[in-house]
Formats: C-alpha cells, structure tokens, sequence
C-alpha cells in the first residue's frame, strides 16, 4: 500500500500511531514492510491457504463474534441434504461436470422450507425442471448466474430453515467447520511458506483485535485478485471478517485498493460486457426475451434489489428517452444480448481469429499492460481497423513497427492490414468530469485550460461519433439501426462545441415526472414516469447542485467529512453500516458506535448516513409473503442479499464453489498439499497456439514469478515512462531474486538476466536482494523471481515487458488473468530476432510443450 | 557593503540569531532568491482537480497564467490526501505539458510502413464509416435460434482513468450500435 497507494497510506500510519499493529503480507520486502510490526513473506497466489488457516483458527478455537454471526449471517442456514464438500470429493464440490468443467449450483442451495407457500412452490418446481436440463441448458443458466451478478447477491429462492444454535450438520456453521479443518499452521506452512509462529502472531492480533470493542480492517489490491482464484481470495476474507463481526462496522471492512482513478467508476457506470450501469445484467439471450423476463429473478425478492423493474425501465427511459413506452416493453428489445463470455481475453482470441475486426482502445495500453503481450499485438495486428486514443503513442499504437513480433520477424509490416487511427486526447485538467475512487466517492473535476491542437476529451469524442453515425444513418428503415436512431443523444454544448458533463453526470443522476433531478432511487418508478442513467447514482444531483462538487474543507467538518464529494449509494460511507448496531439496534460499544436506533425519533440515527430502512424498527418481522424493501427484517442489514444475510456459505452465484478452496495456480512448482485436485477446476484457459502453458513441477520452468508496480510508475507505463521526473527517479527495468536464487543460477547484482516462460522470454537488469526471501515449504525451498510490469519499447525509458510472459488463464467468476505463473532465469542478455523464437522453442521442447509449427506463428 | 553588515548577512549567523534554526528558510536565502515569487502566487487562475494516477483520489490546485498549466499541487482541503501528492501525483504538471504528447491527428494506412497526418474531421467521418460497416457486417439477429440483436464485429477497451460521464456515453452508444464486447481496464 505504501508503495502503490502512498497518499492512502498516510491513514495506517495514522493508526499505527494511536496503538494500531500494521500486518504486511506479500511476497516482497517493501516500504510497506518497512513500516509494519510484521511483515509475512507468502508465496505467490497461496493467499487461500493463509486466510483459510485464519477461518480455521477462529472456528476450531471458538473465537467468531457469535451474537453477529448468529444474526447477521446464514451460519445458521441449513443446506440441502444433496451438498457434498471438497472433503467428500478430495476437492471437488458436488455438482461438478468434468467434460463442461462447470458446476451445476443446484445442491448448494437452502433446504427447501418444508411448508412452502405459492411462490416458494413455484421455485421449487423451476428447480425440478433444472434438474431434467441437458448440459447445454444448464451450461447457458450456469454462465448467465456468474456474469450478471454485481452490487446485489444473487437470488436465492427461499430464505430457508434456520438453526440458530449452529449445531445441525447441515448448518452452513458446522459445514465451514469441517471445510476448513484441513487449514492447519503446519498445512500454511507446506502451503504458504509461513513459519507457525508467524502465523500464530497474525492469528492471535487478528482476534484479539476483533470484537465489540474493536474492529480490524483488510487491504487488498491485485495480488488478491489477479488470479484464477481471484474471487474465492477475496470470499475468504470474506467469511474471515464476518466471523470476526468486523463488516459494516466503523474500522472494520475488506478494502480494495483499486489501482486507477475511476476504476470503481468504470464498473458502476461500466464499460464492462456483462453489465449495464448500477450493475443491471446484459440480458442474456437464453433467458432474457423481454422486460418480463429480465427482471423476473430479482423482481419482488427481499431488499432494494427487490425494486429491480424501476432501476430498469428508469435506466431504459435515459437511453431511449419518449420512444421508450409500456407498450413496447420500453424498447427492452433494443438492447443486445450476451450468449456466453464476451470479456476482453476471449475477444482477443477473437481477433486473431478474424471474428472481430474493429476495436477501440481507450486510455488503455494492452500490448504491454495485458498478459500475454503477443496474443494482443497479433489481434491488434489482424484487424480491420483500430482506433487508439490516448496523450503518447504508446505500444499498442505501433506494434505494426516496432513491436517485439517485428523484432523476430512473426509479424512483417508490410503484410498487416490494420487501419490505424491515432486520435490524441485530452488531459485530466482539460476537461470537467467525475472520478469514482477507491471507496465509492465520486470527486468533480473542474476544466482548467483547453485541450492543445487535435486533443479531445472521451465525451466529445463519442458525443461526435454518435452524432455523425446517426446522420448517416438518418432515413434509414432498416430495423438494425432503430436503436441508434431514437437514440436519446442530445446534450447541451459550450461555445466550443464541448458537450457539457454536468448535463450527462444530471443525466446519471436522473429525472422526476416533472423533469426535475431526482434526489433518491427510492423515487424510481416502473411506469416510465422517471429516468436515470445509473440508479445507485441516484442523489449525485439531488436539489439540481452537482454534489461531486462539494469542497467543504476537511477541517470545518467531522471524521467522516460527509460534505466532501458524494459516495454512492446515498452519500453513505460505510455500506451495511446496521450491523454497527447489536440485534436490538444499540452499539455494539460505545467506543465503536456509528448508527444505531433512536426509539424516541423513531429511526436509525448517527454520524453516517443509516444504510438500512430509515425508520425499520429492530424488532420488525416482516408479513409473510411481502416483497422487495418491506421484506427487509429489523435484523437483516444486508439489504441487497435477498435473506438479509451476509453469506459465509454462498448458495448460488458463484462459479468455482460455494465456499473457498486453496488450488495451485495453473503453473506452478509444487504439488496441491490440500487436495487431489491441483487447479481451479472450473477455471478459464484461453486456449490458442499463442497461449501455451508451462506444465507444472517439471525441472524446465522450476521457479514462481509474480508481477507487480513500483511507486514511481503507473500500470502500462504511458502515463509514467514518458515523464522525465519519474524515469530518473526509476530509469530501467529490472528483476528481483533472492541471493539463494542468485547463486543456483549464476546471477549477478546489476548484471543482465533472461526469464522465459512457454510464451517467450524477456531480458532485465538484476537486483539481488533479501526483499525477496527463498520459502521454505516442507522439505524443499520455492524461488520466487520479482517483476516490475511497467515497461515497452516506446517512451523516455524503455525495456521488455514481463506482462509478455504470463499466460492467459482467467477466474470463472470474473474472467481476471492469473498473474503468478513459473519460468526459469538464466544470466545473460535474451538473444535477438528470430533467436529468441528460436530459444523459446527450444524450452518448450524439453518441458514438453507442443505447439504445431503452422500454429505457432503469427496466426493470420 | 561595509564589514559589518556583510557580517550581519552572513547566513550562518542569520541561521544561529534568526528563527530559522534549521537553516532551510529564510537564513539560506541570498538577495536574489528573497525576492523570487512562487508560480502558484502569480496565477491568474486555480482550478479544483483531482489526480488521475491511482484510485486514492488525492485532490489537486491546477495553477494556470495566461491559458497554460503552470503547477499542479495536492489540495490541503481534502480529508483523503491532507494536501500530499506521491511522486506520481506530483509530477503531473509533466503529465499534461510533456514535450512528447501527440497533439496532431496520425493515421497508418492498411500495409503502411509510416504515419501519416489526417484532418481530425476527415478522421472522425471515417471512424463513423468504419463503424457502419463493421457493424453491418457482423450484424447478427440470432444464434442458437434465440434472438440476440448484436454486432459482434465491434470491441472496445477503454482506460480506468475514463470519466464517469465518459463511462456512460461510451456504454450507451455501444449499446445502441449492438456492440457487447465492451471492456475495461477494470477486467485485466
């Protein structure tokens, strides 16, 4: 943290100066480290393990936070008699296809209620029907549930039995328990390469700084999720927290330490595949046919997702403004559908393949910030056509001559048939708009000169496109282009023709039947009769004031500065923040009091904004049968989850497993300690010649490597490696092993060495340092070699790209690349031309990769 | 200048007699440096920002003298950052004046082995031609039997320091054209 977000540190060191303990725990030795009470070297992409040894620890020692999880969890939910673990099936959950690789969720569900009413009945039945589905069928339901989940959980049919004495066997407390048994400090350590007592120390800090009394936070960024166990990491968390009573409370919470300035933005407000704003599903072409059925598995289940037609018909209003009509399903057809995975890897294959030939790359750099380097620069280099926008001219603009293929002579110039349009773009500072960070908030930017010659900021650029696209396409009766045509598309310009963002942000926002802004998404209607283009955006211009705007200066305020920017959802800063209070609406402590229940007023008061029902009573039971808010219980603060609940035992939603699982990553140098089953069953390869896999444990790619940034360079390097300041203060690419590692292999400090995998291999400068330390796991030492990603061959400093050696093999969940993988490292500069094709062949002949000598090239 | 007061403007005695103890004040500076004025005191103009690094969220001052950037600096109002800047944020002044920013539209032509220069209008119409085309080409009513009303001849992949506002337009027409392989920096 103290490297990649060191402004965001400040506030450790903050509490570590009123009597905090700062754990740091990461392959590395960084500032961070430097800094913390303990720092705990772990090998790259074992994280499960680790925090699995935690849940383990507080379960076995009866240490959970138990009044909390009674109430506040589905520990005492009991599951289905069908449900097999891991420990039944040497690590595997049931329900598992081996030939689709998939999971059928269908015996991880709550015990169906033994007296069901209408619509439970209903369900039931849909259940029976699934059960008869062939495994295409359950293929397309399977996929659909793991890509259109975001803010909410997804549904669950029935709230289901409940033990609250967690003692049932088939309660999801007594499940856990035995899941993670296995999750031993002598396991972590065979795992992880953590010594017991370190892991001891984390254990008891962690516990005993848990509580009533007091809480602990968790920060994460992409060593968590960068792998293909990437969701399941951050699950466990997860669970660890809950049980520990540490979530929705005020220093409490799992923090994503997010590594670009509107990169929670871009997911609510997404240019994401499988998600339309306020993380509404794309439908899916199996399922969603009509407004009806889009909406139908959330529509009227408890809590605000409950509400999910008015989010929809609203968000259908902003886009096809009076063409939108209760008749036409508010022009609901208008909207594409997804079949499948659509992200961004598997339409590379795509490309490569001559299935998709024209591409937008916006602000992004991926033939040096992507994995697997090649297979973007061979899909850039088989299209139609490419537009790159962006302040340099970065790699992914110039592959076509100078990229590492023209190097070695896979890809010829003259023979790519790419158009390319290089369009420069506006800074920062020449444009107005709104950055989302890290925790949710949303910060305006003012316009503080004008952009130079041809730069132009996204907004006019796609303000324009649409603009011409449409009048080329005026007249036309052809009913592929209705959509683009009743298009709500006007905004208002400046006197340059700059559209004008707050109009867009009002927009976001949304409008009430007068027209004017709205102020709540409470206010969303089914009808038609409002409008909002993201609806957990709703109130960012309540009383038509641009709330983004707000500066109230830190010091006229309180701790939590609520008149600083806005926070979705409701200027709220803490989410679920009712379980700050106990069952019965009081603190939990005084000393860790935020929201709790006012019975004089008659509501839930506090420093925050209460992120429940404002005047719910702690003791309301809801009527059997109500629907969507009014199904929310006084001791139900998760008000998205359709029980309530916050879930340490997922029933559906999930891809890879309703609980956490430590697997290998797909390469890697030893063998799964836990279980049979070595990799993520369920994970994603991209499989393609370009992408060929080192195997596992072979003595050919025998050490871990793991990429991460420096503080001095940002992602790709576009907007760090062509700034003088930043290039002097880290001028070269570099690599960093361990001095074990350093003899073995002969390197020297500040020689040059070549790491290769199965993809290619790279050359950088060598860094011999304790930073990074040889683990020991059981009888056997594990080399791990450090890569800084930042660099290409374009800017002021310039070098290889290590991104070019990892494969391509994603979560299921979320279709993230696993960044860990397995190479080997030799001195030596890297050979030139078609030698290093040359070289790399010859690794992958003695690791016994195959790859046809007519696949490998350049793919065209 | 007399003995004594050549004396009395010594630094190291202003430094021993003076506040300036530490000797990083005003006991080190000479004539010319006491009368130098910071470029943040003769702006013309400061704007609220917001840095574009990392997702922190630091606010920054944009200082700007007659219509050019001329300092950027952390926002000691901010309850986030408290005014500081990491080395990123701090060089951001060079982010938006870098001598090697393009600011001319560049165009490589199918089998072209140079850039060449392009009008941004002409530019802009060809972009919205190469849209139509690919979009049509690709044009896809079904699959599958099962209605799907897309392109899959389009895709996307925009940066992680993209506007809110931006997000939404770009979502938008994308939707609008068909176009479902839209993507985000937020996925890798």
């Amino acid at each position: 943290m103290a490297e990649a977000h060191p402004v965001g540190f400040q506030w450790v060191m903050e509490a570590k100066r009123r009597g905090a303990t700062v754990i740091h725990v990461d392959p590395r030795f960084t500032r961070t480290s430097a800094v913390a009470d303990l720092h705990v070297p772990i090998r790259a992409g074992s994280d499960i393990a680790f925090l699995g040894g935690l849940v383990n620890h507080v379960l076995s020692n009866d240490l959970d936070f138990r009044e909390y999880v009674v109430a506040y969890t589905n520990a005492a939910s009991v599951i289905d008699s069908g449900f097999q673990d891991t420990e039944d099936l040497d690590g595997l959950f049931s329900g598992f296809d081996p030939e689709m690789r998939l999971y059928d969720p269908l015996t991880w569900r709550y015990e169906p209620p033994e007296n069901p009413n209408e619509e439970e009945q209903e369900r039931i039945g849909e259940f029976a029907r699934a059960e008869r589905d062939t495994g295409e069928q359950k293929r397309s339901h399977q996929a659909a549930q793991s890509e259109s989940h975001g803010s909410g959980g997804a549904p669950v049919s029935w709230k289901g039995r409940r033990d609250e004495t967690l003692r049932h066997p088939r309660c999801v407390f007594q499940i856990l328990k035995r899941h993670f048994a296995r999750y031993t400090p002598e396991m972590v350590q065979a795992v992880c390469g953590i010594e017991p007592d370190q892991f001891r120390e984390v254990a008891d800090s962690l516990t005993r700084n848990s509580g009533a009394d007091r809480t602990t936070a968790f920060a994460y960024a992409v060593g968590w999720t960068q792998h293909a166990t990437g969701a399941q990491m951050i699950r466990t968390a997860s669970i660890l927290q809950l049980l520990l009573g540490n979530i929705g409370r005020p220093g409490g919470g799992i923090m994503a330490l997010r590594g670009h300035a509107s990169i929670q933005g871009s997911t609510d407000i997404p240019t994401l595949f499988n998600i339309l704003p306020g993380y509404l599903p794309m439908p899916h072409s199996e399922q969603h046919q009509s407004l009806d059925e889009w909406v139908r598995d959330d529509e009227g289940k408890a809590g605000f997702w409950g509400n999910v037609r008015s989010y929809s018909v609203s968000l259908l209003k902003a886009y096809w403004g009076d063409a939108a009509t209760p008749e036409n399903d508010f022009c609901f057809d208008y909207l594409p559908r997804v079949s499948g995975d659509h992200s961004n890897y598997t339409t590379v294959k795509a490309q490569i393949e001559g299935r998709c030939k024209g591409y937008f790359l916006v602000g992004e750099n991926p033939a040096v910030g992507s994995s697997n380097g090649k297979m973007q620069r061979l899909g850039m280099a088989n299209l139609d056509w490419l537009v790159v926008r962006d302040l340099q001219m970065i790699e992914s603009a110039t592959f076509w001559k100078d990229g590492p293929e023209i190097e070695t002579g896979e890809l010829v110039t003259e023979d790519i048939g790419t158009e390319v349009f290089f369009l420069p773009a506006a800074s920062h500072v020449e444009k107005a708009g709104s950055f989302t960070q890290t925790q949710r908030m949303l910060q305006w930017r003012d316009k503080a000169v004008d952009p130079p010659g041809d730069c132009r900021s996204e907004l006019d650029f796609y303000y324009e496109l649409g603009q011409l696209i449409r009048e080329k396409l005026a007249g036309s009766t052809d009913e592929m282009d209705r959509p683009l045509l009743d298009l709500a598309w006007e905004y208002p310009v400046d006197e340059h023709g700059d559209v004008d963002g707050q109009a867009v942000l009002r927009e976001i926002n949304g409008t009430g039947p007068d027209g004017t802004a709205l102020s709540a998404y409470t206010q969303l209607a089914a009808d038609g009769s409002t409008s909002c283009g993201c609806w957990i955006y709703c109130g960012v211009y309540a009383d038509e004031v641009n709330q983004a705007r707000r500066r109230k200066p830190h010091w006229e305020q309180d701790d939590v500065a609520l008149e600083w920017g806005w926070v979705w959802p409701a200027n709220r800063r803490i989410l679920y923040n009712r379980a700050s209070a106990a069952p019965d609406g009081s603190p939990w402590s005084e000393r860790k009091k935020h929201v709790w229940w006012d019975s004089e007023q008659g509501k839930w008061v506090g420093a925050d904004v209460p992120d429940f029902v404002p005047d719910r009573p702690p003791d309301h039971v809801p009527e059997d049968g109500a629907k969507g808010p009014d199904a929310i219980g006084g001791t139900d603060p998760f008000i998205m989850q359709t029980d309530g609940k916050a879930w340490l035992f997922a029933p559906i939603g999930l891809a890879d497993g309703p609980m956490p699982v430590h697997y290998e990553p797909p390469e890697s140098p030893v063998h799964n300690s836990l279980y049979a089953q070595q990799n993520n069953p369920a994970q994603r390869r991209v499989e393609h010649p370009t992408n060929p896999i080192n195997p596992s444990f072979g003595e050919t790619f025998p050490y871990v490597f793991t990429t991460y940034r420096l503080t001095e360079h940002h992602t790709s390097g576009a907007m760090s490696r062509t700034l003088p300041y930043l290039t002097e203060l880290q001028p070269e690419p570099f690599c960093e092993v361990s001095p074990r590692l350093a003899r073995e292999r002969g390197l020297e400090h500040l020689g040059w060495a070549t790491i290769v995998t199965a993809r290619t291999a790279i050359e950088a400068r060598v860094l011999v340092t304790d930073r990074l330390r040889s683990l020991r796991l059981g009888d056997r030492f594990v080399e791990q070699v450090g890569l800084p990603y930042h660099w290409g061959v374009n800017g002021i400093t310039r070098g290889d790209s290590p991104n070019d050696l990892v494969n391509v093999t994603m979560d299921p969940n979320v279709y993230i690349q696993e960044k860990v993988g397995t190479c080997d490292i030799q001195p030596g500069r890297r050979p030139r031309g078609p030698a290093l094709t040359a070289y790399v062949d010859d690794y992958r002949r003695r690791a016994g990769v195959h790859i046809h000598p007519d696949e490998g090239g350049a793919g065209r | 200048m007399g003995a004594k007061s050549f004396v009395s403007s010594w630094s190291l005695l202003r430094q021993l007699r003076g506040r300036d103890l530490l000797g990083r004040g005003s006991a080190a500076m000479s004539a010319r440096s006491a009368h130098l004025e910071p470029r943040t005191s003769t702006a013309d103009n400061v704007v609220s920002s917001v840095c574009p690094f990392c997702a922190v969220g630091c606010a920054q001052k944009v200082f700007v003298k007659d219509g050019q950037v001329t300092q950027i600096e952390g926002d000691p109002a901010s309850p986030i950052s408290r005014g500081r800047l990491c080395p990123k944020g701090s060089a951001s002044k060079q982010l938006v004046t870098s001598p090697s920013r393009v600011t001319k539209v560049r165009y490589r032509r199918p089998h072209g082995t140079e850039w060449e220069e392009l009008d941004l209008a002409t530019a802009m119409d060809m972009i919205a031609d190469r849209v139509i085309e690919t979009r049509k080409q690709f044009w896809e009513w079904e699959a599958d039997g099962r209605r799907t009303r897309r392109t899959l001849g389009i895709s996307s992949l925009g940066g992680a320091t993209l506007d809110n506002e931006e997000n939404y337009l770009m979502k938008k027409l994308y939707t609008a054209m068909g176009a479902i392989q839209i993507e985000n920096q937020a996925r890798i």
